[in-house]
């Protein structure tokens, strides 16, 4: 175990060393772009699965690795990286869920110009990403969580020649900004509190004991400890990653990139960087609780999740495009681990985060599959029918359509939902969350049978093209579909980890080794429960497809049947519940009069002393040039005229006259004369 | 007796005179006269002494006057050869036409 | 013997004078001869016949008859129109006679100004020839080595180039 404590940092600098490589390779080398990038994901695969299942046998075990980086003064700074039951899971799910997706992107990017540079960026993404699962330490996680969302912009953004690409690149980046400055306030914070970054260093790690007695003994302001101040501001940075309200913006928009990167980065892996954030610092969020568990912190996360889980359910279930479906969607279900986390705990959020990857990435493989196989066409009304064609595609998409759902017993979304939905019903603050997320778990079902009922099943309304035939749509290449079968196994045992009658998962993440027992399906209000929710998921599913399955539509344009009944509702929810507008309307106005008043500083005030100084500058070169020309020049020329005048004078003593030279030898020879005799009396 | 100061002033004023001839006269033949009329002078001058010494004994001045006009004898012969070169050259024995040593 | 010697001053004086102003070259050279005679009776008359024959031979005989044979050729058609003083002339004249007058003052003002002659001056040519001989035989040679690097100069610098076209 040693070992592989030893060799767990290869698994971020694998594909960093790949993207490396990548990024000075030729746009032809496309073969040895995608062999990089695969082999490396697949090495980190095999050592991240390998140190899960050490890990598994030891879970209350927590392996720690430190060096020093930046010396200065008395103060180190250090880095480092953890092997404990989070990051092992973690890990093991980001690169084997990578890794399948890397598989099909190959095949999906094949035609694109840019297959190199998308590695590259991909292979770059799996790097950061790892990092931050890794890391020991605050300032480490954040290095990868800043590149990680550099390399969403950069994916996002991949076709940035499209502007709405561009666009929603920037978005994206500068929302999470928004939330990366109170990640950044928090971790100086902290630091300033404790005196070290690092989450495990034998006692001194500021997630252990000392320092967080430290953060949690001081109330600031009379009420609120600097641990929940702490952990508030770490959240605005989790709530901007992960797109949970206000900050979800991005997300939707986000779906501009290619199909492989929604699905990696937009599903799986980026935005459960939020939740695998709060996980990790779990500690510090638990500071100061009672015995009931709960803290200021805490029931902050839980309300936000529960919102968002709701709203973006709302949201979802008027959206036309396939993708953004599935983007609202991930918003719900990040809420949903928010919650989780709030009211059960790391187990609870980390377990729905592991399963939600799963059939999320499947779903949006799935909806990569279909946008492939009818053209590249993302409107759903321009679907319908399509399982006729693509029926490997349908087959898995169902599956990943039921695990989202929550369909019981065979598909894992069910336990995971039902684990959030347990802990907040027993939550003793408030059943808010609970409502809150019951409702949204009734839209989820509702919404999903909306969207496979108008793509999979009724007639082919697809655009008509050249011949005045719609192109028929047809299944995607084994390089597509393969990925998709092994996403959908994986969809249905991971449930099977997580039951309460062997609560594996949970236990493991809780660093705890767990028991069978068939007996706890039926403790309490367990069993009530779980038939109380597949109820409403029934519910759910019944009232999608009798909207939308027994009468499908006919016509791309027929409007949609909840819209004919609530009209008003429904335009609002088209429209996202007005966030952009409102967002546009106060803060982008805002910031675009600064950036405006910031360019007339910076022209004209800036600008402005600058010119002067040049001016100033060339004012005095010319007064140089001027006193170079008239002083030293007309000096240097006078003097050099005089000197040659006396010469040329000189020079007439020397006329070659013979009498000349006499006269000159007597004058000086009676001088001379003179001298002598009277000179010297 | 003549004393000798009247023989001193006459050798001076010969010299005078040919100094100035030498420095007056454009010819060159008639600045070499001048020499001549100098160097003269000069030999008065030697006799002069010569005579007019204590002990008129030692013929040395003499002597000394001999062997100056033997060299102005050489000198001017010597000149003259110059003087004849010139004149191939510059067709003339003016002094002032051969100035090419002029600075 | 009172009026001798400024008679014969005189005469040498205005000799030199004329030799120096006359305008043309000939005239110069005979008022010369005139000077030089002159010059060689003053050694007569202070018991240096010898120099005084000497002077004649020489000077009278051999380089007035050398300055002679160069005027002749060197004539120059036209030259009487030349003038006859480097001009400014009063320059020449003047440091002549800034020399003449330091020298005279030099004289006067020393105070062995006024000597007699003394004593019998005799200074026989065989006595001369001993002393040429015994005292003065390297000034002798020298001056016989001076006379014959002068001769072999003189041609050597008169003598016309032959021309190289062989004409």
């Amino acid at each position: 175990m040693e070992f592989f404590a030893n060799i767990f940092i290869l698994v971020p600098v694998l594909p960093l060393l790949a993207a490396a490589v990548i990024a000075v390779t030729r746009k032809e080398g496309r073969r040895r772009a995608a062999t990089l990038a695969i082999g490396a994901m697949s090495v980190s695969c095999v050592i991240a699965v390998l140190s899960f299942l050490v890990m598994a046998a030891h879970p209350e075990e927590r392996l720690v690795r430190n060096f020093d980086w930046i010396r200065f003064g008395h103060t180190t700074l250090q880095l480092g990286w953890v092997l404990d039951p989070l990051s092992a899971a973690m890990a093991a799910m980001v690169t084997f869920v990578g890794l399948l997706i890397f598989i099909y992107s190959v095949g999906y990017m094949a035609h694109d110009d840019n297959f190199t540079r998308f590695f590259g960026f991909l292979s770059l993404f799996a790097a950061a990403m790892l990092g931050v699962v890794v890391a020991n330490s605050l300032l480490l996680l954040f290095v990868g969580w800043e590149l990680v969302g550099l390399t969403s912009y950069l994916l996002i953004g991949f076709w940035f020649h499209k502007p709405e690409a561009a666009a929603a690149a920037k978005k994206a980046f500068i929302t999470t900004r928004i939330g990366d400055i109170g990640f950044l306030l928090g971790m100086v914070w902290w630091y300033s509190q404790t005196g070290t970054l690092t989450f495990y260093a034998d006692g001194a790690g500021c997630l252990e004991e000392g320092s967080l007695a430290a953060l949690g003994a001081v109330g600031l302001a009379g009420f609120l400890a600097p641990a929940t101040l702490i952990s508030l501001l770490l959240f605005c940075g989790a709530v901007g990653k992960s797109g949970q309200v206000p900050l979800h913006v991005w997300l939707p928009d986000a779906m501009e990139g290619p199909t492989p990167v929604s699905a990696l980065i937009h599903a799986a892996t980026m935005v459960a960087a939020g939740v695998f954030l709060m996980a990790r610092i779990y500690p510090l969020l638990e500071v100061g609780a009672g015995a009931n568990g709960v803290t200021p912190a805490l029931i902050v996360v839980a309300w936000v999740g529960a919102i968002t889980a709701l709203v973006a359910a709302l949201i979802a279930v008027a959206q036309n495009d396939i993708k953004r479906i599935l983007a609202y969607s991930t918003v719900s279900q990040l809420g949903y681990m928010f919650l989780g986390l709030g009211v059960g705990g790391v187990a609870v959020g980390m377990f729905h985060l592991l399963t939600h990857a799963f059939f999320k990435a499947l779903l949006f493989m799935g909806a990569g599959s279909v946008i492939h196989g009818c053209h590249d066409e993302q409107d759903i009304r321009y679907m319908g029918g399509v399982k006729r064609w693509m029926p490997v595609t349908f087959a898995t998409y169902a599956v990943g359509m039921m695990a989202l759902a929550g369909v019981p017993v065979f598909f894992s979304g069910f336990w995971s939902k039902d684990e959030i939905l347990h802990a907040a019903h027993g939550w003793p603050v408030s059943s808010g969350p609970f409502w809150l997320g019951l409702m949204g778990a009734v839209l989820t079902a509702f919404y999903m049978t909306r969207q496979v009922a108008t793509v999979f099943f009724g007639k082919y309304r697809g655009a008509e093209g050249k011949d005045g035939h719609a192109a028929e749509p047809h299944e995607s290449p084994a390089v597509m579909t393969r990925p998709l079968v092994i996403l959908a196994v994986f969809a249905v045992i991971m449930g099977f980890f997580g039951t309460p009658a062997w609560p594996w998962a949970q236990d493991f993440l809780e660093g705890e080794v767990a028991h069978f027992h068939l007996g706890h399906l039926f403790a309490g209000d367990v069993m009530g429960l779980m038939l109380f929710s597949t109820l409403c998921v029934f519910a759910g599913l019944g009232a999608g497809w009798w909207l939308y399955g027994m009468k499908p539509r006919e016509r791309a344009e027929d409007p949609d049947p909840l819209e004919t009944r609530m009209p008003g509702v429904f335009g609002a929810l088209q429209n996202r519940l007005y966030f952009d507008e409102f967002y546009e309307a106060t803060v982008i106005r805002f910031n675009r009069g600064a950036a405006w008043a910031c360019d007339w500083v910076d022209r004209w005030v800036i600008g402005g002393v600058v010119l002067a100084t040049s001016y100033l500058f060339v004012g005095f070169a010319w007064a140089g040039r001027f006193i170079e020309d008239k002083a030293v020049n007309a000096g240097f020329d006078a003097g050099c005229e005089t000197i040659r005048q006396r010469g040329a004078a000189g020079a007439r003593l020397q006329d070659g006259r013979v009498h000349n030279y006499l006269r000159a030898l007597g004058v000086g020879f009676a001088t001379l004369l003179l001298l002598l005799t009277w000179g010297c009396q | 007796m003549v004393p000798l100061h009247h023989y001193l002033l006459l050798s001076t004023l010969l010299f005078g005179i040919g100094l100035g001839g030498v420095l007056t006269r454009r010819n060159g033949i008639l600045t070499l006269m001048g020499l001549e009329l100098m160097l003269n002078a000069a030999n008065l001058n030697f006799i002069a002494f010569w005579r007019h010494q204590p002990s008129p004994a030692p013929a040395d001045g003499l002597l000394f006057a001999l062997f100056a006009i033997g060299v102005a004898a050489a000198e001017v012969a010597v000149g003259l050869a110059l003087i004849i070169a010139i004149y191939r050259r510059w067709r003339t024995v003016n002094l002032d036409v051969p100035n090419r040593l002029k600075g | 013997m009172g009026l001798t010697f400024p008679l014969i001053a005189t005469v040498t004086w205005g000799a030199a004078l004329a030799a120096m102003t006359l305008r043309r070259p000939v005239h110069s050279a005979l008022a010369l001869v005139v000077a030089f005679l002159g010059l060689a009776v003053t050694y007569l008359t202070l018991d240096a016949q010898f120099l005084g024959v000497v002077q004649v031979l020489v000077y009278v005989g051999a380089v007035i008859i050398l300055i002679v044979f160069v005027i002749q050729l060197t004539r120059n058609v036209g030259l009487p129109s030349e003038s006859l003083a480097v001009r400014p002339a009063v320059v020449g004249v003047g440091t002549a006679a800034l020399v003449t007058g330091g020298l005279i003052s030099c004289l006067v003002a020393s105070p062995r100004f006024h000597i007699e002659r003394s004593g019998e001056g005799t200074a026989p040519v065989k006595e001369l020839g001993e002393a040429l001989m015994a005292n003065y035989v390297v000034a002798l040679e020298g001056i016989g080595l001076l006379l014959t690097v002068a001769l072999i100069g003189g041609v050597l610098i008169a003598t016309r180039r032959p021309a190289k076209k062989g004409s």
